[in-house]
């Protein structure tokens, strides 16, 4: 499938999955795929945790946009801009913005979106969410990739729109629960991309998130991103010493141990990796993206690079997503 | 002795806190198991364990009450599945002047919207199984997994939360008969008020004053469990282990957590590291890359190239270790390495014992 078609299903990506699976860091190489291809794009964070401005520099996000990756360059990529959204500052948008800015500052001072969000939990998400809406009806970029808070709160996250529903009958907080219940469920404005690792417990928790999100939401479901994936490194079956020979070298004393030890350690996880890859396969009809494990415990820009191309080149191999 | 062994033999509770996906649960199972195995009558409270750790504890189901493992260990294992309504609804009936004030208040929207769904309320719930299970002295190692909480220190800070909403001016002003209301209340707060309602609807400020007239009377036995619970937590029989995973974002809210914990003068008595990479011999990455590119295309090359990887991250890993190290010294770091599966039997929780206790190490 053409990556810019991919881009274009919906102006809205939820990204989802389980803590530490890598949600930020494939929100990012979906954002920059989608800007190599010419999409100008907007990462919203809103857990506040500043993984994203970790990953790739520069300083915190704030709730005024910024650019994360300048575009240019050869291929002419747009812009990564990013941003985070809290409730606080949504709220007070929105009273601003409904002619109630006089009262606004103390509202949010005084604690009472704490003692609103009490009565009706929800609400602070809601508010979040009804800032998403604005910028996705506004078009405020091509894409809109939402890096969305760890899996049980996924779903209560997006939960919070028919939770509201069910508590509050009037005013503007339903009406803006009805419209983001609309964006939510409507597949030609918002889908979800899960987001987990080849490993037991992330496989089984995506598989309840995805139930969840398609049908109690009714999110529309996208392929689902199997993050760290061991690149695939044939003969690693081979006797070190052997291999030493036939290469017309020598090794150290000790040597062959430690070469064999670590060979027998990737072939191992490869193994456990697939298998769990195809449990998923077995459980969730949706199909898969494949991401390569990077060998390095920090991330920077060059890696998600990386990630991106990597990216491309698993939407391009997937048959048309309807 | 390891320290890991030294806590689990002498103290009381430990209290499981990190990051999500970090291998919490696990680990709040194994030092509860190994509790047991020394000895001590152990009950392990989990929030949210993957089902077939659960399985294996025999908690197919949620159940608030502790449920005991059988197994061959001279003390005894318990595991609890935290339910956070039930647990709200027992302390509500616990503090209710009458079963009928008890009812008003279950029955109230707003109080099931608190007690189901409000963030927070199940790291309160959390704190007060502990308090519960440690005034019951059935057990004599409480071992607490703390929800992966989106504000690292919620389950410490959820107690106080309730009574400060209690102390809401807005509340008071709420809680007003109508017409005192009416009369001792400024404009500018009638304003404010209606503003409110215009927001959220006034039948959920109808749920909230009827909620707090209902709770009338109890806020004292809230107030003060509040504070037993904190200083439950101050207690030099509580200990606080940190669990993380080498990765950056894990480790920069380990460090985070180990800033509040020493804010709310509590301190990290262990840290242990969990999914390490093994290291395959001294030597540095660019050595074994360099020699893989000199060997072009051979079985050789590709077994340089293979080691150099791990070499890396485990070099990586290593120096996200240092900073969380420093930051929580003199507490002892544990290492558990990447096991070939997921833990999700007791032989299991044993195999990670034997890191955690030190019988074993984890290559570095």
């Amino acid at each position: 499938m053409d990556p810019v078609e991919f881009c274009s299903l919906a102006r809205l990506v939820i990204v989802a999955g389980k803590g530490g699976v890598g949600k930020t860091t494939v929100s990012a190489a979906l954002a920059r795929m989608a800007a190599r291809h010419g999409l100008s794009t907007l990462i919203i964070e809103v857990e506040g945790k500043g993984g994203l401005a970790a990953a790739l520099g520069g300083e915190d996000l704030r709730y005024s946009e910024r650019v994360l990756i300048p575009g240019g360059g050869t291929e002419g990529a747009a812009d990564v801009k990013a941003r985070t959204l809290t409730p606080d500052d949504a709220l007070l948008e929105y009273l601003t913005d409904h002619g109630l800015k006089r009262i606004s500052k103390r509202l949010v001072q005084t604690g009472a979106l704490d003692v609103a969000s009490t009565a009706a939990p929800g609400i602070k998400d809601i508010l979040i969410l009804g800032k998403v809406k604005q910028l996705e009806r506004a078009g405020a970029a091509d894409l809109i990739v939402l890096d969305a808070p760890a899996a049980g709160h996924a779903v209560s996250f997006l939960m919070s729109a028919r939770g509201l529903l069910d508590a509050v009958r009037v005013g503007p907080v339903r009406a803006q629960a009805e419209d983001v219940l609309e964006l939510l469920t409507d597949a030609s404005r918002a889908r979800v991309v899960l987001v987990t690792l080849p490993e037991e417990t992330p496989v089984n928790e995506v598989v309840e998130t995805a139930f969840s999100l398609e049908d109690k939401v009714g999110l529309k479901l996208g392929p689902v991103v199997v993050n760290g994936v061991y690149p695939q490194l044939d003969g690693l079956d081979v006797d070190a010493i052997a291999a030493a020979e036939a290469a017309g070298t020598a090794l150290r004393p000790g040597e062959a141990g430690s070469l064999k030890a670590a060979a027998q350690f990737r072939a191992r996880r490869q193994e456990l990796q697939q298998e769990q890859i195809g449990r998923l396969a077995e459980a969730l009809p949706l199909p898969q993206l494949h991401l390569p494990f990077i060998f390095r415990a920090d991330l920077g820009p060059p890696d998600i690079d990386v990630l991106a191309d990597a990216l491309t080149e698993a939407v391009q191999a997937l048959d048309h997503v309807a | 002795m390891s320290e890991i062994a030294a806590l689990v033999e002498g103290r009381r509770i430990l209290v499981c806190c990190g990051s999500g996906g970090v291998g919490k649960t696990t680990t709040a199972a194994v030092l509860a198991l190994e509790g047991a195995r020394r000895g001590r009558r152990a009950v392990v409270v989990t929030i949210d364990p993957a089902k077939r750790l659960a399985d294996a504890l025999g908690m197919e189901s949620l159940s608030n009450t502790a449920h005991q493992i059988e197994g061959d260990w001279s003390g005894e294992l318990w595991a609890l599945m935290l339910d956070t309504k039930s647990t709200f609804d027992a302390l509500v009936a616990k503090y209710s002047a009458s079963p009928e004030q008890a009812e008003g208040i279950l029955a109230n929207r707003f109080y099931r919207n608190i007690a189901g769904a409000l963030s927070g309320t199940q790291e309160y719930m959390a704190m007060e199984k502990l308090y519960e299970l440690n005034d019951e002295e059935r057990f004599d190692l409480i071992v607490v997994d703390t929800p992966p909480t989106r504000n690292a220190l919620d389950f410490i800070d959820a107690p106080r939360r309730l009574t400060r909403m209690l102390d809401n001016r807005i509340f008071r002003w709420l809680m007003m008969p109508t017409r005192a209301y009416l009369r001792a209340v400024s404009v500018a707060t009638q304003a404010f008020l209606r503003t409110i309602s215009r927001v959220v609807g006034s039948e959920v400020i109808q749920d909230v004053v009827n909620f707090f007239h209902a709770f009338e009377g109890m806020e004292e036995g809230f107030r003060g469990r509040a504070q037993e619970v904190l200083e439950l937590l101050g207690d030099d029989r509580t200990a606080f282990i940190l669990v993380t995973s080498p990765r950056r974002d894990a480790v920069e809210e380990g460090v985070f957590f180990a800033e509040k914990l020493t804010e709310a003068h509590l301190d990290v008595e262990a840290l242990i590291v969990n999914r390490i990479h093994p290291r395959f011999g001294e030597g540095m990455p660019e050595t074994d890359r360099q020699r893989a590119t000199t060997l072009g295309d051979t079985d050789l090359a590709r077994l340089y190239a293979n080691r150099a990887d791990f070499r890396q991250i485990a070099d990586g890993e290593e120096r996200h270790m240092e900073t969380l190290t420093k930051r929580v010294a003199p507490a002892p770091v544990v290492r558990v390495p990447f096991l070939d599966s997921d833990v999700h039997d007791v032989e299991g929780l044993g195999e990670v014992a034997r890191y955690l206790l030190g019988t074993e190490t984890a290559a570095r």
